[in-house]
């Protein structure tokens, strides 16, 4: 995404759940995350995109988990280390992500908003809307929507 | 309701809903009196019941209605103002309907209800709707109006004979002499009056409604609503009626209680699972109690949203009758098991596609009656439609008795498209060229026409009754006709699945696809599997049947190593193929649950459910499986078919059989070695001990197997005299009751296979028919359980003997 889509997506105030991936802060609307859940039993689907780490029994319900690191061209999560699961609702679908650990809900400021940093490359690109500058660190605003439509 | 038909049912239920509709309305009008929307929905209402009434010739609802229906249009128009008491009569009217409409309901006609006061009533408020000379009495002295109206016709059908149906309803009950004399109301009514005149009387049959009913009028001029209840009541004479029989449900709120008791099953499931591994008794009464009642609950739910399929034929008579005519074709539909049911959803999913096909059926099936003489059959082609449940799905076939479609002007048109190539087509079976209407490629009409055969949108019939859940096939029998066949799951929520395991994960496998599981250990597995220019078959009974490793399929390393073979026999289009996989489960109800986008793209799931023991697994969708698996292996095996005899000599070992029928034309083979005597028995010889039969037998008493029970087969039991396989070992006999003896061959045990199914071992070709292997130990026990168990076991009945 180039920069005039990235304004069309406009720095928003409000609470973004927010949460660590590969060092990195990342955060989501408050109001897309369902829930969040220590890591799960996951059954794997041949032959779908990588992106797609399997399906877990969400209460009865079955819902694709969507591994976020190979979604934003990370390295794998380090042997060992289980995975968080944030479940979030887009359209009434429930969507799994997984992530490596979960942080505060943080108030944001859309002063605080940046578009995404220039060094950002090519596929974490897409999925950042941008930053918010909070003291000492960088959180970056995910799009749920396209992290989940893999 | 059993005296009524479902139209008159229908009608009833409708119209009770559209009467307390009505009333709402009518009260409501007088409040705002201007309202045409509401007039105009009064006048639907009271318009749709007259025209029906009209149909159904119940002559007294319609009269009362026509004449409400006049003055609604004419209020309506404008032409006449909506006064309190036209208002009064209107509300009259509707209790009248409701008397005559509960009357229908009880008896199944009309009865003696009067209908005359009311018509002359709203007549006469028609006419003179501010009147007061008419209305005075009805609105002041309610409880003269009765007299005065009821007077009325009786005094004009004195003076004016009936004009119209006198006879019709001479039979019933005379005239009751009218006491009163003729009110002033008489004059304006007359001319309505004069069409009724017979029907003012009491019938004697039906006392509670009539009686009831005079009583009630005087009430409702100035109490209508208070009155609402009154004619059911009358009606009340032990059962429900028919409005309160049913009940209107939002198919929404169907599809969730569906949905729930998906839950329930699934939940019921793991509890089972549980249970199972527990001691605890109490806990194993109750989940059995459980089970029960959630497989009840799970078929009263689905139940709700059953229909018949007639519900969707009904409108095909008319789509053969006017194509038929177009076409200048004489077509004669029948139809069978038109009471089958299935789910509504599924129902309106196959609406389309079985048009689809009964109009080509009549287009492109049935030959023009000049062909059709000339082909030496009846000028009158004949299109039948059949439903039938069978084994947990619903079987529609659209058969017609035209010319069928020839399998290889259908292959060369399929080459000549481009769709296969002339080699791959040498190579397949009529049977598998017939498939091939359901391919894309032939769904313009040019391929349709020029083919003779079907074609127009086969695909997208395809398409569609997969997209359920559902398989469709084609038969043809050149010149005789052809037969669509479809098979419908019975819902789409819940279905029976097959769970395997590949690679440690676990697949569920929709029962519909499922014929049979074959289970071969290493050492068979080596010979019988065979590979066939490097795809893999399996002999199965003779036919080679594709192999199409699951694994493979899905990019998996197996976890199996220890050479056993598991198959799964998919049919899948009319072709079988065998599906390997690690091992079997085992078969549960699973729910269906949708998947993501991102999965639904890669076409080989139908869709995933969560388990007895809560973990996900992907269910497989069998036609796309075999769609992407056996694109080129079905090239392979056609070829593979002829080499079947030389290779089966290496394995050649013979052996002394026993040949028995059992019923249902199904053949065993009995090792003779384990035979002793053959014995004929009397059937009332035959005695029980506990649930076991048992024979007396030179002073022993010999246990009894029916082989035919035994293994499932479906004998005749009428015989007089049993034939009897006598097996001793050691002091200990079992009798091994078969259909007929038949003969005793050499067995070539090579061309068998090894079906896993209960009592055999498996089965071969013996005298060029498939001959069942009887497993003779499991056969013994099922008649005698101890008797292996005896110390005094031999060797000799080793497992080298059972094993032919």
């Amino acid at each position: 995404m180039t920069a005039p889509t990235t304004t069309a997506a406009p720095a928003t105030s409000g609470q973004l759940a927010t949460f660590r991936l590969d060092g990195d802060l990342y955060g989501v609307e408050v109001e897309h995350v369902q829930e969040v859940l220590r890591s799960q039993q996951l059954t794997r689907v041949p032959l779908a995109p990588t992106a797609v780490a399997g399906l877990i029994n969400l209460r009865g319900q079955v819902v694709t988990a969507i591994e976020l690191r190979e979604r934003l061209g990370r390295p794998p999560r380090p042997e060992g280390t289980d995975a968080v699961v944030i479940v979030v609702r887009l359209h009434g679908e429930a969507v799994s992500l997984l992530v490596d650990s979960i942080a505060d809900v943080v108030d944001v400021d859309a002063n605080d908003f940046e578009a995404p940093p220039d060094t950002l490359e090519g596929q974490a690109r897409d999925l950042i809307r941008g930053a918010y500058k909070l003291d000492g660190q960088l959180l970056l605003a995910l799009d749920v929507q396209k992290a989940v439509s893999a | 309701m059993d005296g009524l038909d479902d139209i008159v049912e229908e009608f009833l239920v409708e119209s009770h809903e559209n009467l307390d509709q009505l009333d709402a309305d009518l009260v409501a009008l007088e409040k705002e009196p201007n309202s045409r929307e509401r007039l105009s929905s009064i006048f639907r209402t009271i318009h749709t019941i007259k025209g029906t009434s009209g149909f159904l010739a119940f002559n007294r609802l319609e009269e009362v209605t026509h004449v409400g229906e006049n003055m609604l249009s004419r209020l309506r128009d404008g032409e006449l103002a909506l006064t309190p008491h036209r208002t009064s009569v209107l509300l009259q009217m509707v209790d009248v309907v409701r008397a005559l409409l509960t009357t229908i309901e009880a008896s199944g006609g009309e009865g003696g209800v009067d209908v005359s006061a009311a018509v002359s009533a709203i007549s006469a408020a028609m006419e003179n709707g501010d009147g007061p000379a008419a209305e005075a009495p009805a609105a002041e002295a309610p409880a003269a109006a009765p007299v005065a109206e009821v007077a009325a016709p009786v005094a004009a059908a004195e003076k004016a004979p009936a004009k119209k149906a006198p006879a019709k309803r001479a039979s019933r009950a005379k005239a009751a002499p009218a006491p009163a004399p003729a009110a002033p109301v008489e004059e304006p009514v007359a001319a309505p009056a004069a069409e009724l005149p017979a029907d003012l009387p009491v019938e004697p049959a039906l006392p509670a409604v009539a009686e009831e009913h005079p009583v009630s009028e005087p009430a409702v001029a100035d109490h209508p609503e208070g009155e609402v209840a009154s004619p059911d009541a009358a009606a009340g004479s032990g059962r429900r009626a028919v409005a309160d029989s049913t009940i209107r449900v939002d198919v929404d709120l169907l599809d969730e209680l569906m949905l729930l008791v998906g839950e329930l099953v699934l939940t019921r499931n793991q509890i089972v699972q549980y249970v199972g591994r527990s001691n605890d008794t109490d806990l194993l009464r109750a989940s059995q109690r459980l089970n029960l009642i959630a497989s009840e609950l799970q078929e009263g739910v689905m139940k709700t949203r059953m229909q018949p399929i007639d519900h969707i034929w009904s409108k095909l008579p008319r789509v053969v009758r006017d194509l038929g005519l177009q076409l200048k074709k004489s077509i004669r539909l029948e139809m069978e098991g038109r009471e089958t049911e299935l789910d509504k959803t599924l129902l309106e999913a196959v609406k389309d596609p079985l048009t689809h096909l009964v109009r080509n059926g009549v287009d492109h099936g049935i030959e023009s009656p000049e062909e059709r003489k000339a082909a030496g059959k009846p000028a009158e082609g004949v299109l039948t439609l059949r439903a039938r449940h069978e084994s947990g799905q619903v079987v529609v076939e659209v058969a017609d008795d035209g010319a069928g479609i020839d399998p290889v002007k259908l292959g060369a048109k399929a080459v000549q498209r481009g769709l296969l190539t002339q080699d791959a087509l040498g190579r397949m079976s009529p049977a598998d060229i017939l498939q091939l209407i359901f391919l894309p490629g032939f769904s313009t009409a040019a391929a349709v026409t020029n083919v003779s055969g079907r074609g127009v949108g086969m695909d997208v019939v395809k398409t569609n009754i997969e997209s359920i859940g559902g398989t469709i096939e084609v038969e043809s029998d050149a010149g005789k006709g052809t037969v669509c066949r479809l098979r419908i799951p019975l819902t789409l929520a819940i279905v029976p699945a097959l769970t395997v395991e590949c690679a440690t994960d676990r697949y569920a496998i929709p029962q519909i696809s499922l014929q049979e599981l074959v289970s071969l250990d290493a050492e068979k597995a080596v010979n019988a599997v065979e590979e066939v220019g490097g795809a893999q078959v399996y002999r199965l009974r003779g036919e080679l049947l594709p192999l199409v490793r699951l694994t493979d399929v899905l990019g998996i390393t197996s976890e199996r190593h220890d050479g056993h073979v598991v198959i799964a026999v998919l049919r899948s289009e009319g072709r079988r193929f065998g599906l390997v996989v690690d091992r079997v489960i085992n078969t549960e109800e699973i729910v269906v649950k949708a998947v993501g986008g991102q999965l639904k793209s890669i076409g080989l799931y139908s869709g995933a459910t969560v388990l007895g023991d809560g973990t996900v697994a992907l269910i497989l969708d069998v036609q796309a499986l075999a769609r992407r698996a056996l694109r080129t292996e079905s090239l392979d095996r056609q070829e593979s078919r002829a080499s079947v005899g030389q290779s089966t000599a290496a394995e050649t070992e013979r052996q002394r059989m026993l040949l028995a029928s059992i019923g249902g034309g199904r053949r065993v083979a009995i090792p003779l070695d384990t035979v002793t005597r053959l014995e004929q028995v009397r059937t009332d010889s035959v005695e029980k001990v506990g649930n076991r039969e048992v024979v007396q037998y030179r002073g022993a008493i010999l246990p009894i197997v029916r082989l035919d029970r035994h293994l499932g087969a479906y004998g005749e039991t009428d015989h007089e005299v049993l034939e009897v396989i006598v097996y001793s070992d050691h002091g200990r006999s079992v009798a091994i009751v078969v259909e007929e003896i038949l003969d005793i061959v050499d067995g070539e045990a090579a061309v068998r296979s090894d079906i896993e199914d209960m009592g055999l071992l498996g089965s071969a070709v013996l005298g060029d028919r498939v001959t069942e292997l009887l497993d003779v130990r499991a056969a013994i026990l099922a008649a005698d359980p101890a008797f292996y168990s005896s110390p005094t076991t031999p060797a000799g009945v080793s497992d080298s003997l059972l094993e032919v």
